[in-house]
C-alpha cells in the first residue's frame, strides 16, 4: 500500500440508531442468597447455644454464652458454605467474619467506655461541679453533691496543660525542624532518642521530675512541676507528628525560596511553618490531649489537693485526672461520684480537643483541596483505589488528572 | 459430553493436571466478549466491544495508549472489578459460559483465565520453585510431581536453563525479564484455558522479549492468548488476529476494527486503523 | 601549568579537583542553625539525665538491699529491717503485659486487616479516627470501667476458668477472690493497647504493592489467600514493630492498673486470683509514703521499667526498619 496522504474520508458512520449504553453493574460473589445463609446460620448457631445452655445446662454464663455461640457460628458457617458453594469460599467467608468481629469488638467497646461514664455522670451534673471544689466535703458526715465540685481540678488541668505547652510546643517544633529542616549528624541518633523517649511510660516523666526538681527542694510540689512532667511527656509526641507533617512539604517550596535570596531560617519561618501549619495544630492538638488526660506523672508533681489553688507556682493542685483517681479510691459514694463527674468532663475535653484536632488539620482551602490530599494519604485508601490501579496506563485517574 | 468447565469438582480433578500438555480436559478455549462496556467512577470508558478470540490462536490487541485495551483485557478476567468505582455491561463467554453469570465466581474464572502483568510481580519472599507453584497452592490442586510440572513450566517459559541449579533462590533476585518469564510458568502452572497478557515485554530487554514472543508461540496452540501491545511489529509476528483499539477525544475508547492480522495490517479497512500501522500516530 | 615537550607525559594532563564551595552562612542563619541545633541534642540530654537521676536517687535503695533487690518482694522500708525488692512487681508487670498481648494482638491484627482490606473506602477514615480515639481516651477512665464495670461482669467468666480448666496451673485458684486480679488487669490493658498496634499494622498493612496483590488475584486467590500469600509477609517486619511497641506500653500502663489491681506481693502462677503487683502501679500506689528508703526504692523502681521499656522501643525500630514494610512507617 503506497504511504502517500490520503484524501480525508470521513469516518464510517455509527450506526444511526445508537442505543444509549446499557446501566453498568459491580459483579459481587456475595449476593442475597448467601446473606440468607449467613442469617440462617447465625440464626441456627444462637439456638443450638440456647440448648446447650439452658436446656441441657451444660454450661453457664452470659460470657460463655456469647464464647460458645461464636465458635458455633462459624463452625456452622463454614459446613455450610463448603456444602453450597467450595471449601475455599468457606474458608474465605470466615475469614471475614473474624476480621469484622475483631473490629467490632474494638469499637464496640469504646462506644461502652463511653457511654457507661457519660450514663454514669450525667445524671448528676450541675453547675456546682464547676464552681465549687472540695474544701467543704468532710470525711465522716453527711455530705451533700451539691457542695462539692471539682472546679480546683479544672483550673489545675488547664494551667498545667497551658504551661506543658507553652514550653513545649516551641521546643518541639524546634527539634523537628532541626531533624527535617536542617539535618547534619547526629539527626538518626536524636530521632531514635524521640521514638525511644516516646515509648516511655508517663509515669517515669513525673518520677525524673520529682527526683530532679522536687526531691532537692529546688521546687516544691506545684502545677508548675507538673507542667514540666507533661512537657518532658509532650515533646518527643509532638516532635515526631510535626516531623512528619514538615516531611510532607514539597521540597519546591523551599527551593523556590532559597533561590529568591531567602535565609534558611526565613524560608522555615514563612514558607515551610505557615504550609504545615494546619498539619503542626493538629499534632499540638493531640500531644495537648494526651497530656491532659495523664495522670501518673502528676502524682509526684502536682501532689493533688482538695482545694482551690489558682498559683501554679506554688503549693500543690489538683487536676481532672489526678482527682478522679484520688476521688475513685475512697469509699464515700459521694467522691465515688465525683470522681465518674470528673472523669467526664475529662473525657469530654480529650474529645474536643481531638475533634478538633482532626478538624483543623483539614487543609484550609477547603474540600476540593482535602479531597486530593485524601487521595495520596495511603494509610486510608484500598489497595486498589483509583490512582493506585489498574497498572497500566489506560485507565483515566480520577478528575482527569494526568 | 459436555463438560461444566465452572464446577467445583472439575477444578478439583487432580487428572486436569497430569498428563502432558498443558490443558487436558477443556484446552484451549474460545472467548467471546459482547457488549462489553466499562465505567471508572462514572466515567465510560470503553463502549460496545464485540470481539471474539478464537481458541488456540494469539489475538493482539494494538492501538494508541489510553484507548482501553488493557481495561478490556482486564474485563476478561474479571480483574476490572478489583478497583473500586469500576462498573461495566455486557457479557464474556468461555466455551459459551458466561463468567459473569450468576453464581460464577471471580477467583473461579481466573484460574481459567491466567494474566500475565506489564510490570513482572512474582512474590518475593517465595523461592523460584514456589513462585511457580504458587497458583496451584490458591486453587488447593495437587500435582502429581512438584518436580516434574516445576521444570516442564519453567521449559516452557523459556527459563529453565537460567535458573535449573538453583530453584530455592528467591523470586525477587531475578532480572526483570527472567521475572517476567518466572511469572508466564507461574501464570501456565494452573493450566488455564486462556492467557491473558497486557504489554509483557514493554519494560524488558529485546533478548527477554524474543525469548517471551517464542513462548507464546509455542504454547498457542494449547492456550488461547490475547496481548495487549504497542509494538506492531510484536503484533505481527506473534498473532493471528487483531483488534485496533481507539478513543477520540474525550470518547470511551472503541474498537475500531478486527479481523486477521494479515488483513489489519496489509489492508485495512478504516482509514484510521491504516494511519495507525503506518505508523502516524500513537 | 607548563608541560615539557619532551616530558613522557605529554598529552596527559593532571587530574582536575573540585573547588569546595565554602558555605558562608549569614549570621541569623548561624544563630537559626544552633537554636534548633540546641533544641535537637537537647533531647538526648533529657534522655540521659532521665537515666541518670533515676539510678543516681535511687542507688540508696541499692545501699540498702544490695542485689537483693532485684531477688526479693515487698515494701518494707520503714523501721530497722526494711525489705523490699523488685522481683515480684516486675514479675507483675510481665504477667498484665503477656495477657495484655494475649488479648490485644488478635483484636489489634483483625482490626487492622479490616480498616486495610475489608472496609468500604467511604467509610475508612471515621474508622480509622475511631480507633485513634480509643488511644486518646485517658488511662484512668479506663481504670474505672475496667474495675466498676468490666470486673463485675468478668468476675463469672473467671470463676468457670477457674472451675473447668483448673488443670492448666495458670488458671487454678487457691485462694478464692478472683477479682482485682493480674488476669482482670491484664484484659484491661489489652483493649488499651489495640489503638496503638492498629494504628501502625494498618498503615503497613496498606503498603502492600498492589501489583503483587493482583498477581495473586490474577491467579484465582480468594481475598483471604491474597492477604496470606502477599499483605501478611510483607507487613511482618511492621507487625512485630508495632507488637513491640505495644508490649512496652503494657509494660508501662499505670493508673488503670492501680485502680484494678488488689496489691500483694506474691509471686505466684495462678492469675486470675485476687493480688499482684506491677512496677508502674507500685510506684504510683506507695509514693510518696515509707520514707527516704521508700522513696529510693520507688526510684530505682523506675529506673528499671525506664531500661526496660528503653530496651524494647529500641528493638521495636531497629525491626521495623530494617523491614520491608517498614521503610515508609512512622513507629
Amino acid at each position: 500500500m503506497s504511504t502517500t496522504t490520503l484524501a480525508p474520508v470521513a469516518p464510517p458512520e455509527r450506526p444511526p440508531s445508537r442505543r444509549r449504553p446499557p446501566s453498568p453493574v459491580r459483579p459481587h460473589d456475595f449476593g442475597v442468597a448467601d446473606m440468607g445463609l449467613f442469617l440462617m446460620c447465625v440464626a441456627s448457631s444462637l439456638a443450638l447455644a440456647w440448648v446447650i445452655f439452658y436446656q441441657l445446662t451444660l454450661l453457664s454464663g452470659a460470657f460463655g454464652f456469647l464464647i460458645v455461640w461464636y465458635a458455633l457460628l462459624l463452625t456452622l458457617y463454614w459446613i455450610a458454605t463448603s456444602q453450597v458453594v467450595d471449601r475455599m469460599t468457606a474458608t474465605d467467608r470466615v475469614v471475614s467474619v473474624v476480621v469484622v468481629t475483631g473490629a467490632a469488638v474494638i469499637l464496640g467497646l469504646l462506644l461502652y467506655v463511653i457511654v457507661w461514664v457519660s450514663a454514669k455522670a450525667i445524671p448528676h451534673i450541675d453547675l456546682h461541679l464547676f464552681t465549687r471544689d472540695q474544701k467543704y466535703f468532710v470525711l465522716v458526715g453527711h455530705n451533700v453533691l451539691s457542695t462539692v465540685g471539682v472546679a480546683h481540678a479544672i483550673v489545675g488541668t488547664l494551667e498545667q496543660v497551658g504551661f506543658a505547652a507553652l514550653l513545649g510546643v516551641p521546643v518541639a517544633v524546634a527539634t523537628a525542624v532541626f531533624l527535617n529542616e536542617v539535618g547534619g549528624r547526629g539527626t538518626r541518633l536524636i530521632r531514635t532518642v524521640i521514638t525511644a523517649m516516646s515509648g516511655t511510660p508517663s509515669v517515669i516523666a513525673g518520677v525524673f521530675i520529682y527526683s530532679i526538681l522536687i526531691i532537692n527542694h529546688v521546687l516544691g510540689y506545684s502545677g508548675f512541676a507538673a507542667a514540666l512532667a507533661l512537657f518532658v511527656l509532650l515533646l518527643p509526641l509532638v516532635t515526631r507528628t510535626t516531623e512528619e507533617v514538615l516531611r510532607v512539604v514539597p521540597s519546591g517550596l523551599r527551593e523556590a525560596s532559597l533561590a529568591l535570596g531567602a535565609s534558611e531560617w526565613r524560608t522555615v519561618w514563612s514558607v515551610v511553618l505557615p504550609t504545615a501549619r494546619s498539619g503542626v495544630v493538629t499534632a499540638v492538638l493531640l500531644g495537648v490531649a494526651r497530656a491532659a488526660g495523664e495522670t501518673a506523672p502528676l502524682l509526684f508533681t502536682a501532689f493533688g489537693s482538695q482545694v482551690m489553688n489558682p498559683n501554679v507556682f506554688s503549693h500543690p493542685q489538683s487536676a481532672l485526672p489526678l482527682q478522679v483517681w484520688t476521688n475513685a479510691r475512697s469509699a464515700d459514694p459521694i467522691l465515688i461520684t465525683l470522681a465518674f463527674e470528673a472523669a467526664f468532663v475529662l473525657l469530654v475535653l480529650v474529645l474536643i480537643l481531638f475533634v478538633a484536632a482532626r478538624v483543623l488539620g483539614r487543609t484550609r482551602t477547603g474540600s476540593r483541596r482535602s479531597r486530593r490530599w485524601r487521595r495520596h494519604d495511603p494509610s486510608i485508601l484500598g489497595p486498589f483505589d483509583l490512582q493506585l490501579a489498574p497498572v497500566s496506563s489506560d485507565a483515566p485517574t480520577e478528575g482527569g488528572q494526568p | 459430553m459436555t463438560v461444566d468447565t465452572m464446577s467445583p469438582s472439575y477444578l478439583a480433578d487432580p487428572d486436569r493436571i497430569r498428563g502432558a500438555g498443558l490443558a487436558t480436559a477443556g484446552g484451549a478455549a474460545r472467548l467471546e466478549a459482547r457488549g462489553v462496556h466499562a465505567w471508572f467512577g462514572g466515567r465510560l470508558v470503553l463502549e460496545d466491544v464485540h470481539l471474539t478470540m478464537e481458541r488456540s490462536s494469539v489475538t493482539a490487541l494494538i492501538g494508541p495508549s489510553g484507548c482501553g485495551k488493557s481495561t478490556f483485557l482486564r474485563i476478561l478476567n474479571r480483574m476490572h472489578e478489583v478497583v473500586p468505582g469500576a462498573q461495566l455491561a455486557g457479557s464474556v463467554e468461555l466455551d459459551g459460559a458466561d463468567i459473569y453469570g450468576p453464581g460464577q465466581r471471580a477467583s473461579d474464572t481466573r484460574r481459567h483465565i491466567g494474566m500475565v502483568f506489564q510490570k513482572p510481580n512474582p512474590f518475593p519472599a517465595m523461592s523460584i520453585a514456589d513462585n511457580v507453584l504458587s497458583g496451584l497452592k490458591f486453587s488447593r490442586l495437587k500435582p502429581v510431581d512438584r518436580h516434574e510440572l516445576v521444570e516442564e513450566m519453567l521449559r516452557k517459559a523459556g527459563l529453565w536453563n537460567e535458573v535449573k541449579g538453583r530453584l530455592g533462590e528467591l523470586g525477587g533476585a531475578l532480572s526483570g525479564g527472567q521475572q517476567q518469564r518466572l511469572c508466564i510458568a507461574r501464570a501456565l502452572a494452573v493450566r488455564p484455558r486462556v492467557l491473558l497478557m497486557d504489554e509483557p515485554c514493554s519494560a524488558l530487554d529485546p533478548t527477554s522479549t524474543r525469548r517471551i514472543e517464542e513462548t507464546v508461540r509455542e504454547i498457542a496452540e494449547e492456550v488461547t492468548v490475547v496481548i495487549v501491545t504497542h509494538n506492531m511489529q510484536q503484533a505481527q509476528r506473534v498473532s493471528q488476529y487483531c483488534a485496533f483499539f481507539l478513543a477520540e477525544e474525550n470518547q470511551p475508547g472503541l474498537v475500531i476494527e478486527a479481523g486477521t492480522t494479515e488483513k489489519i495490517f496489509s489492508d485495512p479497512v478504516d482509514p484510521r486503523t491504516l494511519d495507525y500501522v503506518h505508523g502516524r500516530f500513537g | 601549568m607548563h608541560v615539557a615537550a619532551d616530558d613522557a607525559l605529554v598529552g596527559v594532563r593532571p587530574p582536575v579537583t573540585p573547588i569546595t564551595v565554602r558555605t558562608d552562612r549569614r549570621t541569623d542563619d548561624k544563630i537559626f542553625r544552633a537554636v534548633v541545633r540546641a533544641a535537637g541534642f537537647g533531647s538526648l540530654v533529657l534522655l540521659f539525665f532521665i537515666g541518670l537521676f533515676l539510678l543516681l536517687r535511687g542507688l540508696p535503695a541499692l545501699h540498702v538491699m544490695g542485689w537483693r533487690f532485684f531477688t526479693r518482694s515487698g515494701y518494707q522500708t520503714l523501721g530497722s529491717h526494711p525489705t523490699f525488692g523488685v522481683l515480684a512487681s516486675l514479675y507483675g508487670s510481665v504477667v498484665v503485659a503477656v495477657v495484655a498481648l494475649t488479648v490485644g494482638v488478635p483484636i489489634a491484627l483483625t482490626t487492622s486487616l479490616f480498616l486495610s482490606e475489608y472496609a468500604p473506602i467511604w467509610s475508612r477514615r471515621t474508622l480509622i479516627a475511631l480507633v485513634d480515639l480509643a488511644a486518646a481516651v485517658p488511662s484512668v477512665v479506663y481504670g474505672l470501667w475496667g474495675f466498676f464495670e468490666l470486673q463485675p461482669n468478668l468476675v463469672g467468666f473467671s470463676t468457670w476458668l477457674s472451675q473447668h480448666l483448673s488443670f492448666i496451673p495458670i488458671f487454678k485458684v487457691v485462694s478464692p477472690p478472683v477479682t482485682s486480679s493480674l488476669f482482670i488487669a491484664g484484659i484491661v490493658v489489652g483493649i488499651m493497647i489495640v489503638p496503638i498496634i492498629t494504628s501502625i499494622t494498618r498503615e503497613v498493612f496498606s503498603l502492600a504493592p498492589p501489583g503483587e496483590r493482583e498477581g495473586a488475584l490474577a491467579l484465582g486467590a480468594s481475598r483471604s489467600q491474597m492477604i496470606r500469600s502477599v499483605v501478611l509477609p510483607f507487613g511482618r517486619g511492621g507487625m512485630i514493630g508495632a507488637i513491640m511497641l505495644g508490649l512496652g506500653r503494657a509494660l508501662g500502663e499505670t493508673i488503670a492498673v492501680a485502680i484494678i489491681l488488689g496489691e500483694t506481693f506474691a509471686i505466684s502462677p495462678h492469675i486470675l486470683q485476687h493480688g499482684g503487683t506491677t512496677i508502674a502501679s507500685l510506684i504510683a500506689i506507695h509514693f510518696p509514703s515509707g520514707g527516704p528508703r521508700g522513696i529510693a526504692d520507688l526510684l530505682l523502681c523506675g529506673f528499671v521499667l525506664f531500661v526496660l521499656t528503653m530496651v524494647i522501643n529500641l528493638v521495636a525500630s531497629a525491626v521495623v526498619n530494617r523491614s520491608r514494610s517498614g521503610a515508609g512507617v512512622e513507629l
